[in-house]
């Protein structure tokens, strides 16, 4: 079978935009190919892959990257096979997930309200998970299990609201954003009053959780985050193409044949449900969703909600901040969410300033 | 029977009713424009016919069907719009922009087929902004961005076209540029179009249908030459005018009255100010 790609004929006006391309098969099926944006996402999972490999080589037990990559493909020794596959393994593709997760669910968030700080964690949803989280280890004394569907419900109850409380015929991007960052208040003082009623153990636990940390996920976590992932993910790409269009408007999107509250609806559903399970499995980490997807876009300089990139960059993200979280500071390991927040807190200040500049705020 | 119409439909936002029991007909062929003072209701009835909003009673028909029960993929390839505000996503080049005008023809595996491409060179050559291909829609002025939102409705490839003021925020010389293109586009290639225009006179000199509509009612339609008469637009606009010919068309043209000869008429209008 033969596929032809091309690029827009030279003369006259060029009708695909530059460096944009499409693949043909005699079939008549075709296909739009950003070749920079497809760069991009071999780099960041390459990117991804080799931080994957030193994360699992780091601990107590360091394995040479080399010796990693041997074991992996089931060629190591029994210490190191116990250690890659039962320890670090799963660690390393929960933070995969996680951070893939999150980064996705930013993307579809902030390009909904069209808004760069309109991501799950500024505006309520990664709140509202931590709510449920900390109703159950505090006023429950429920186990990990127990927290992270408490999570997920907390993360699903606060969409259901934040939705119902933004809808004025039709849910809009500037209001979902400031009902958002409203909620998020409310609900941060909702977890201040829980982590003060807490005894100390429970005090303890919640504080943890809420910094976000890989340490020590196992396969116990990765599971139902992977079959969630395979669920949610393909069906948001597919959702990709329309979401596009709802960028330039609902009026324009509705002309254009697309449903426009079914669309935003699927979208949010399955965004806010990725982004709950996410923090279920490693509680709040801050900030992946609202950079991943803003630098992801500044790396394929597509317009477009960027969605794919936006997932793999949160995911490479993840890997480095988790790599640098425990082996930078010496013997002191600190949880990851320590890292995401430093550097995710500097880009917000320089999106804030920079969206000033813009004159958007 | 035309392809598109209304049947008595009830036009409303929520609890506030604009429009009760409307029935128009668009004549198939015909550049048609809705005037009327603000608020009258003619983008409601624009919004209805594009099927952006439900009639509470009634039906919009396209085809014999109605609009609202059909496929919204399958209305796109049929019906075009030109909503008053679009955005230009940040980052985005012209001919990506007309490129999306294609979303109702395509699918997950069939995004680009060499008709796209034809099709969006096409719509590009005729608003005139094939040379602006690869410029960013921010950088350009604001008659330039009003020819690429025509040019992505263009590739639309729909047999109507309706335009929610598209010449508003526009100076004088870019709001004939864009109605000159509009006619040229119903004159060469048969289109139906649809708009909603603010300036009488400009709707007098294009339209080959004209529609008034006040208070949610239409009060007059048929051509320009026979529907625009002082007495017309006293009734629609509440303005005492002269009509006269325009001088190098032909058509009606609005004079106002004099401010001396319209004052004992209007004291509530003087107050207001």
């Amino acid at each position: 079978m033969s596929t032809t790609i091309r690029t827009a004929p030279a003369e006259g006006g060029r009708a695909l935009a530059k460096g944009v391309r499409a693949i043909r098969t005699p079939g008549g099926l075709s296909v739009r190919v950003e070749p920079r944006a497809a760069a991009a996402g071999v780099l960041l999972t390459l990117v991804t892959l080799a931080a994957g490999v030193l994360l699992i080589g780091s601990g107590d037990f360091d394995i040479p990257p080399d010796q990693v990559v041997a074991t992996l493909l089931g060629h190591g020794d029994a210490a190191q096979e116990f250690i890659v596959h039962d320890l670090r393994l799963p660690r390393a593709l929960v933070a995969v997930l996680v951070g893939g997760a999150l980064g996705l669910g930013g993307a579809v968030f902030q390009s909904i309200t069209r808004n760069p700080l309109g991501s799950p964690d500024l505006i309520g949803f990664g709140p509202g998970a931590t709510v449920g989280a900390l109703t159950v280890i505090v006023l429950l004394h429920g186990d990990a299990a127990a927290t992270s569907a408490g999570a997920v419900a907390g993360g699903l109850l606060t969409g259901a609201l934040i939705y119902l409380l933004a809808w004025k015929r039709g849910v809009h991007g500037f209001r979902l954003v400031l009902i958002g960052i409203g909620t998020a208040a409310m609900l941060t003082a909702v977890i201040h009053y829980l982590v003060t009623k807490a005894d100390l153990v429970d005090a303890t636990r919640a504080t943890l959780w809420m910094t976000g940390s890989l340490d020590g996920r196992d396969w116990a976590q990765f599971w139902p985050l992977l079959i969630a992932s395979v669920v949610l993910v393909p069906l948001i790409l597919a959702f990709g193409r329309p979401l596009r269009m709802l960028e330039m408007g609902d009026d324009a999107a509705y002309a254009l044949g697309v449903r426009v509250e079914r669309t935003r609806s699927v979208l949010m559903v399955a965004a806010v449900l990725l982004v709950s399970l996410a923090t279920a499995a490693a509680g709040p980490i801050a900030f992946v969703s609202l950079s991943a997807p803003q630098l992801a876009r500044r790396l394929t300089r597509s317009p477009g909600p960027n969605l794919a990139a936006g997932a793999l960059m949160g995911a490479a993200l993840l890997l480095v901040a988790d790599w640098t979280a425990s082996n930078a500071f010496g013997e002191r390991q600190l949880p990851v969410g320590v890292v995401t927040g430093v550097v995710g807190g500097v880009y917000l200040l320089w999106l804030l300033v920079a969206e000033r500049r813009a004159g958007r705020i | 029977m035309q392809r598109l119409s209304a049947e008595s439909v009830t036009l409303a936002y929520e609890q506030r009713v604009i429009a009760r029991d409307l029935s128009v007909e668009i004549p198939d062929n015909s550049f048609t424009v809705i005037v009327g003072p603000n608020a009258c209701g003619k983008s409601t009835l624009l919004r209805a016919l594009s099927r952006m909003l439900k009639p509470t009673e009634g039906r919009v028909l396209l085809d014999g069907q109605t609009i609202h029960s059909m496929p919204a993929k399958k209305v796109a390839r049929t019906l075009g719009l030109l909503p008053q505000s679009s955005i230009a996503p940040d980052g985005i080049t012209v001919a990506d922009l007309v490129a999306r005008g294609r979303y109702p023809h395509q699918g997950l595996l069939r995004q680009w087929s060499p008709e796209d491409e034809r099709i969006v060179q096409e719509s590009m050559a005729a608003t005139g902004v094939a040379e602006l291909g690869e410029r960013y829609v921010d950088e350009l002025s604001g008659g330039q961005r009003q020819r690429v939102w025509i040019a992505m409705a263009l590739a639309q490839q729909t047999p109507l076209l309706l335009l929610d003021e598209p010449t508003t925020f526009l100076d004088i010389q870019h709001q004939i540029d864009v109605l000159d293109l509009c006619a040229e586009l119903h004159e060469t290639q048969g289109r139906t179009l649809v708009a909603v225009l603010h300036d009488l006179n400009h709707a007098a000199r294009y339209a080959t249908h004209l529609i008034a509509v006040r208070d949610g009612e239409i009060v007059a339609e048929g051509p320009p030459s026979e529907v625009v008469t002082a007495e017309l637009v006293e009734k629609v606009f509440g303005l005492r005018c002269q009509v006269i010919d325009d001088p190098e068309t032909g058509t009606p043209l609005v004079v106002p009255a004099a401010r001396a000869a319209r004052r004992p008429q209007e004291p509530a209008a003087v107050q207001q100010v």
